[in-house]
């Protein structure tokens, strides 16, 4: 398999692997602040309807939090703007009609609004009044909400393209707006990544406060935030795999490849086996070490025992996505979420018996699982664009006739620069956000809000 | 209606707000070196971090928007300029996150001091060359570069490089002057003196250069009726130059960002007569780059709406923030 994968290794797959791995980096920000952004602006509002000092203690200390996962995720980016352009130039010029304005849209509506505001939120607490900072938030949250809307529709546009027409030079242009912004595959996909969204955030908020009631059973703030994700995880987790299973049935619909490579279907068959493991085996079109269940594919498909799953036998062998990574990405989303399902059912249990914060096995099962948002988030991604291949466009274009007229050499170049770049500057934030988590969330310095006007401020400060 | 027209004005909008807005903050990094006081450092940094990142989003607005209206522009200008645009994406990447990052770690502040100072200014002099590039003009065949990989590199495009280093550093000394006093202020003062002079120095050498060294160029200039421009620009130049200099020595606090922009706007004005109408110098006008007009006009809908209450919320953020940046102002751990 390493023979296949370094005799690939031309401009076309080092373009791929370095696109891969910058978006790959910036996604994580996203997921997570997208999340965090609405947990403030839910806990800035709870404070200021009920007051109870410990909601502002918890914004003042996931806010700073924010604010480095937030500027990592604007700086990797800027980046994903011009790498369309550097590593995908005939993409960027057959499609830019279609997924430029879209793009423009988010930055128009989206960018601007979350920075501009983001300035405020951070930065303003002592120059604008309460009401003022909790609007802030509000227009952060609703930023990036907004972000994800545009960047879904236009990455849905490249899974299921629909409302376009070619011109005379091969570009795609586009018939009809809504048709191409609220293309089949898109509702799903953006409630699946919204939702995904929240589950990460909340999972990194559970696992902090288990961490902290740990250590410190009586910690309130600890307490409140623990408790407030365990809430998240019973309620979000199983609507997920309820939007998940849709999502899936959306896409058996239009890009049933895709789902073949995630089952492990070589070939069509009814009463059609859902494999639980294995390796799927592109040489001899089988599942090796197969560990299946006969006929639940076909039933969670069909939801018919008896109905026929197409196989990857109904494509041409060029018209593939590579199968074991679609496969085992899927299985490792999957896993993820069945156990974010358990552990908010395990969470509701105790709660109902009032030990919610005195079981240190499910304190510890939640520190555990923190990262798991991260993880399913990424491998969610991986199964959907690397099941998209070799299309760019689905069924339309190729990732291969999509590349930059650019030497291998020059994009291995960069492509070592982003590896190190990446690691120095996000392993750096990633141990500053994980030393402000470890920190006592009950010592969390409160500033105060402005009561004063400006004018009479800056005598103060002059005086002082 | 001229849809392309329309999209190329307010795309140079975008970027002269790129350059206005990001200059300074950029500019601030890059005085770095002539600032080694901390507490000095610390209230440079904050007096950028509130509107850094909504500075840096017309960077985003420009790179969407041409990928969205002059696709094909896009498609050539990045292939084009592969590397001094990977090494600003990687230079803006070690400044932004050193706005957070100074303040948590005490052992390692002095690490992201440089990566501040280090990333703005490989940034600001990628962006440079990039303007070089683009002046020079740009090989194309068949809706593709077709230049080498070094094309982006010579002489011309170095100057150009520094020049830009020079102007951001004059943007950043003015914008200091503005928001701080004291002694910080008064080393500013002196700084923006020295390098407004540089900086007029260097816009005539690029200008002079481009009109001996490339034909294009200079028909434009030397043929009527663009060569009225010629006179009027450089007159306009000098005007607004000795009123920078007269605000600078009299010491008037809020007005030489204002002039130092007003010389970033001439300067721009003349680079942009020298290459219009093309997109891609000397290859690709902006109607040939341009989308179908459907795209066009889809964001520009967005656009004539959204770019106002853009302009009034990022406003209200600066006056938000207006008056003096003190000692301990933002938030440290």
């Amino acid at each position: 398999m390493l023979d296949g994968l370094f005799a690939q290794a031309d401009a076309v797959f080092l373009a791929r692997f370095q696109f891969a791995f910058t978006t790959a980096f910036h996604i994580i920000f996203p997921a997570f602040t997208i999340g965090l952004a609405s947990y403030l602006a839910v806990l800035e509002g709870l404070f200021l309807k009920t007051r109870n000092p410990v909601y502002q203690k918890l914004y003042r200390y996931w806010v700073k939090i924010f604010a480095v996962a937030f500027g990592m995720g604007v700086v990797s980016g800027i980046v994903l703007s011009y790498q369309f352009g550097t590593n995908w130039a005939v993409f960027s010029d057959k499609a830019g009609p279609v997924i430029g304005p879209l793009m423009g849209y988010e930055v128009l509506t989206a960018f601007f609004l979350e920075a501009g505001f983001l300035g405020i939120m951070l930065f303003g607490m002592n120059k604008v009044g309460e009401r003022l900072h909790f609007f802030a938030t509000l227009m952060v949250a609703f930023g990036t909400a907004l972000s994800a809307f545009w960047i879904l529709a236009a990455n849905s546009w490249m899974q299921t393209p629909a409302g376009f027409a070619l011109n005379e030079q091969g570009q795609y242009i586009v018939t009809s707006w809504v048709e191409a912004i609220f293309t089949p595959s898109f509702p799903y996909r953006f409630v699946h990544m919204l939702l995904a969204a929240y589950l990460t955030t909340a999972f990194v908020v559970g696992a902090v406060g288990a961490w902290h009631l740990l250590k410190e059973k009586r910690s309130e703030v600890a307490r409140q935030m623990f408790s407030m994700a365990m809430w998240m995880a019973l309620i979000v987790a199983p609507l997920q795999v309820f939007v998940g299973d849709l999502h899936g049935l959306n896409t058996q619909e239009y890009q049933p490849a895709k789902v073949a490579a995630m089952e492990g279907h070589f070939t069509s068959e009814t009463q059609a086996p859902l494999y639980l493991f294995g390796w799927p085996n592109e040489e001899t079109q089988k599942v090796d070490y197969a560990i299946k269940v006969p006929g639940l594919a076909s039933l969670i498909l069909k939801h018919d025992i008896d109905a026929e799953v197409t196989g990857l036998d109904a494509f041409p062998r060029d018209e593939w996505p590579p199968v074991p990574i679609v496969f085992w990405s899927f299985r490792i989303m999957v896993a993820l979420g069945v156990l974010m399902v358990v552990l908010g059912i395990w969470s509701a249990c105790l709660r109902w018996r009032g030990r919610l914060y005195e079981s240190r096995a499910l304190l510890r099962a939640a520190v555990w699982m923190g990262p798991s948002g991260f993880i399913a988030v990424l491998a969610g991604w991986i199964v959907t664009e690397v099941g998209r291949q070799p299309w760019i466009v689905y069924g339309l274009l190729r990732t291969q006739d999509a590349v930059s007229p650019i030497d291998a050499v020059g994009v291995a170049g960069s492509l070592i620069a982003f590896i190190v770049v990446y690691f120095i500057v996000f392993g750096a934030g990633a141990v500053y956000m994980i030393r402000k988590m470890a920190s006592n969330p009950e010592h969390t310095h409160i500033p105060e809000y402005a009561r004063v006007p400006m004018a009479a401020e800056r005598l103060y400060h002059e005086e002082g | 209606m001229d849809y392309a027209l329309i999209w190329a004005v307010l795309i140079s909008i975008a970027v002269f707000a790129y350059v206005a807005l990001d200059g300074f903050d950029l500019g601030v990094g890059i005085l770095f070196p002539w600032f080694r006081e901390e507490k000095f450092r610390d209230r440079m940094v904050n007096s950028v971090a509130p509107v850094w990142d909504g500075n840096e989003t017309w960077l985003v607005l420009g790179g969407g928007g041409l990928l969205a209206v002059f696709p094909l522009a896009y498609s050539v200008l990045m292939p084009a300029l592969y590397m001094p645009v990977i090494a600003m994406l990687l230079g803006l990447i070690f400044r932004g996150v050193a706005f957070e990052f100074r303040f948590k770690s005490r052992a390692n502040k002095h690490w992201w001091d440089i990566a501040f100072m280090a990333g703005s200014m490989v940034a600001t002099f990628c962006q440079g060359i990039m303007l070089g590039a683009m002046l020079q003009g740009i090989a194309v065949t068949d809706r593709a570069y077709s230049g080498g990989w070094f094309d982006w590199l010579s002489p011309f495009t170095i100057f150009s490089g520094l020049a830009v280093c020079v102007g951001y550093a004059l943007l950043g000394a003015t914008w200091l002057i503005m928001k701080t006093d004291g002694q910080l202020q008064g080393r500013a003062y002196r700084i923006a003196i020295n390098t407004a002079v540089l900086l007029i120095i260097a816009i005539a050498g690029v200008s002079m250069f481009l009109v001996s060294h490339f034909e294009n160029v200079a028909d434009r200039w030397l043929n009527w009726p663009t060569s009225a421009a010629l006179w009027l620009i450089p007159f306009l130049l000098a005007v607004i130059g000795s009123g920078l200099l007269n605000a600078l020595v009299k010491k008037r606090e809020g007005q030489p960002y204002w002039w130092a922009l007003g010389v970033f706007f001439i300067a721009y004005l003349g680079f942009s007569i020298s290459i219009f109408p093309y997109l891609v110098p000397f290859e690709i006008t902006l109607w040939e780059a341009a989308g179908p007009d459907n795209s066009l006009a889809f964001l520009l809908a967005g656009a004539v709406v959204l770019l106002p209450i853009i302009f009034f919320y990022t406003g209200y953020v600066y006056w938000v923030f207006r008056g003096k940046v003190q000692e301990g102002d933002g938030y440290h751990d």
